[in-house]
């Protein structure tokens, strides 16, 4: 079944701004999905029209197969938002945020507080559950939206840059929470500006530039697109004069560090054969670029603003 | 059914969230009112009203009593609205309402009762207030308690509005300045309108706060310069308009979408 069935959306903003062109987009249920794209791209409306927080111009959305024009609160039902920027009132107290936005969707406050308890203890915030909102770092704030978001328990949990601005402590926890959730069943759609974490957690990618969708893969298709990749090499000793090895192309960085581009032709042994047979020891290496956003630069550069008018 | 008990927790949850808002700093919402309007009892009612003498047949405090309780319903009743959907706003927690499945006259309810309520609050106490400087004796308990309702709804409906259409926190002291001051000391609280050149009775007819000041003062003093059909008809058309226009609003998402 499918989670969410975009057809032609579009939103014109009052000036003229077109920020969406005419978007289609398909994601099964039970995905891991990553929405990527640069900084005004139409990414945060896009998902403010599947929220019910911008209108659309026009075009159907279908979530689980409820009609965002006909039955508008059974998609709401359907959905739970995680925002990019910060929206709670600084003067409550985490529980009873919680506890309020379960009673918005109609689950009666006994019900309320159960769920709001649990999620709270998964997020690591019960021992905050007193605490005023104004009160709470970044990083809770943060995972507390992840727990208002779950309280009417969605089918689908859309997180708009989910772990911006928190350490990475803190990420990896909610990584790892948001994969048991979608392990669970929940279909996820994910925006972040890391793309390291678009590629360690979703299955199914699609990028949106200038309002337009530009690409929609798997993530290992796309990933599969690479020609090439760059390492980045840490010495045993110093190599004052590089070795001319065939298919590996080797820049200096300085006297204990190489850059390597190999194309996927060759292999990782391939690499380190050759640099023994030349008296070359190598303690450590590791990607130069993540690889998605390598991909991610090379698809947004090869794109100017005005590339797809008129289409 | 399940439908109307979902509404039913979302409308309690909205309104209880309102009550334990103003509750919570009753010395800024509730406390003020109360003060401002002793005042009004002790300087108009008593040392300049005893000079005044008599209106419409009873005496110039007891006159001004129902004027003064309903001028603290509508102070309070818009302005907990208009504070509290404007914060919303501002803060943008009103997502958390328009991302979830309740209905825009859920929304709109849950507020105005929260706006209604503290109004009949602040009401009652000005009204326990004004039992310690008169002996007033109710007319009709039906008629005022209805007036007293009718009137915080109608303000808490203004109020909303203000909220949606305001980009500031100055655009939400605007309307209750300028606009709601003057049609509240021109309504009747101070004086009868028989007392008004016949241009200026005419005039203040178009008032509506005319019409709940005379219906109010009826309920308790059994005396009206209006007569209450029209006073109830005219307060229930403005209830009416309003909230149709407050659902508009929330229909097209004015002041809280793009």
């Amino acid at each position: 079944m499918l989670a969410l069935d975009v057809q032609q959306l579009t939103k014109t903003y009052k000036g003229g701004f077109q920020a969406l062109k005419g978007v289609d987009l398909r994601v099964e249920e039970g995905d891991f999905f990553a929405l990527l794209g640069p900084n005004g791209a139409g990414k945060s409306t896009f998902i403010g029209i599947l929220s019910s927080l911008v209108n659309k111009s026009s075009g159907r959305v279908s979530v689980f197969g409820h009609d965002l024009d006909r039955a508008p609160e059974r998609v709401k039902s359907c959905i739970g938002l995680v925002p990019q920027e910060f929206n709670f009132n600084l003067f409550l107290p985490v529980f009873e945020v919680v506890v309020n936005q379960a009673g918005y969707y109609g689950i009666p406050r006994r019900e309320a507080k159960v769920r709001a308890e649990r999620y709270l203890r998964q997020l690591d915030l019960w021992d905050r559950r007193d605490t005023e909102m104004r009160r709470l770092s970044g990083g809770l704030k943060r995972r507390l939206m992840i727990a208002r978001a779950l309280v009417h328990q969605p089918r689908l949990l859309i997180l708009d840059e989910p772990t911006a601005g928190v350490d990475i402590e803190i990420r990896r926890s909610m990584w790892s929470f948001l994969r048991e959730l979608n392990a669970e069943g929940t279909t996820i759609i994910l925006t972040t500006h890391y793309l390291e974490e678009a590629e360690s957690l979703c299955r199914n990618i699609a990028i949106i530039q200038h309002g337009e969708l530009v690409e929609r893969s798997t993530m290992g298709a796309l990933l599969g697109k690479l020609h090439t990749e760059t390492f980045v090499l840490n010495l045993k000793g110093q190599v004052s004069e590089l070795p001319e090895l065939g298919g590996f192309v080797l820049q200096h960085l300085d006297d204990c560090t190489l850059e390597v581009e190999m194309n996927r032709e060759h292999t990782i042994n391939g690499l380190f054969e050759a640099l023994s047979r030349n008296g070359i020891e190598v303690i450590s290496l590791r990607n130069k670029q993540n690889r998605l956003e390598r991909l991610f630069l090379d698809m947004v550069e090869q794109r100017p603003a005005d590339a797809g008018e008129g289409v | 059914m399940v439908e109307t008990r979902r509404y039913w927790v979302t409308f309690q949850t909205i309104f209880t969230k309102e009550i334990l808002r103003f509750s919570r700093i009753w010395v800024q919402t509730i406390l003020p009112s109360v003060i401002t309007i002793t005042l009004y009892f002790v300087i108009f009612g008593r040392l300049i009203g005893e000079r005044i003498g008599e209106m419409d047949g009873v005496s110039y405090l007891e006159f001004i009593v129902p004027g003064l309780a309903l001028m603290s319903v509508i102070t309070n009743a818009y302005s907990n609205v208009v504070s509290s959907f404007y914060s919303s706003k501002f803060s943008r927690y009103i997502e958390e309402l328009l991302v979830s499945p309740a209905p825009n006259w859920v929304i709109l309810a849950g507020y105005v009762a929260g706006g209604a309520a503290r109004g009949m609050l602040v009401g009652t106490a000005v009204m326990v207030v004004a039992m310690l400087f008169t002996d007033i004796s109710v007319h009709s308990y039906g008629v005022t308690l209805l007036v007293f309702l009718m009137t915080a709804v109608l303000f808490a409906l203004g109020g909303f509005i203000n909220a949606v259409y305001a980009n500031s926190f100055d655009d939400i002291s605007i309307v209750p300045t300028f606009v709601l001051t003057p049609l509240t000391y021109l309504g009747g609280v101070f004086y009868s309108i028989e007392l008004l050149p016949e241009f200026w009775q005419g005039v203040s007819m178009v008032n509506p706060v005319l019409y709940m000041v005379n219906a109010f003062r009826y309920g308790l003093l059994g005396i009206s310069d209006i007569p209450l059909g029209i006073g109830f008809a005219m307060i229930a058309a403005f209830i009416v308009a309003l909230a149709a226009y407050s659902l508009h609003l929330l229909r097209r998402g004015i002041g809280i979408k793009n």
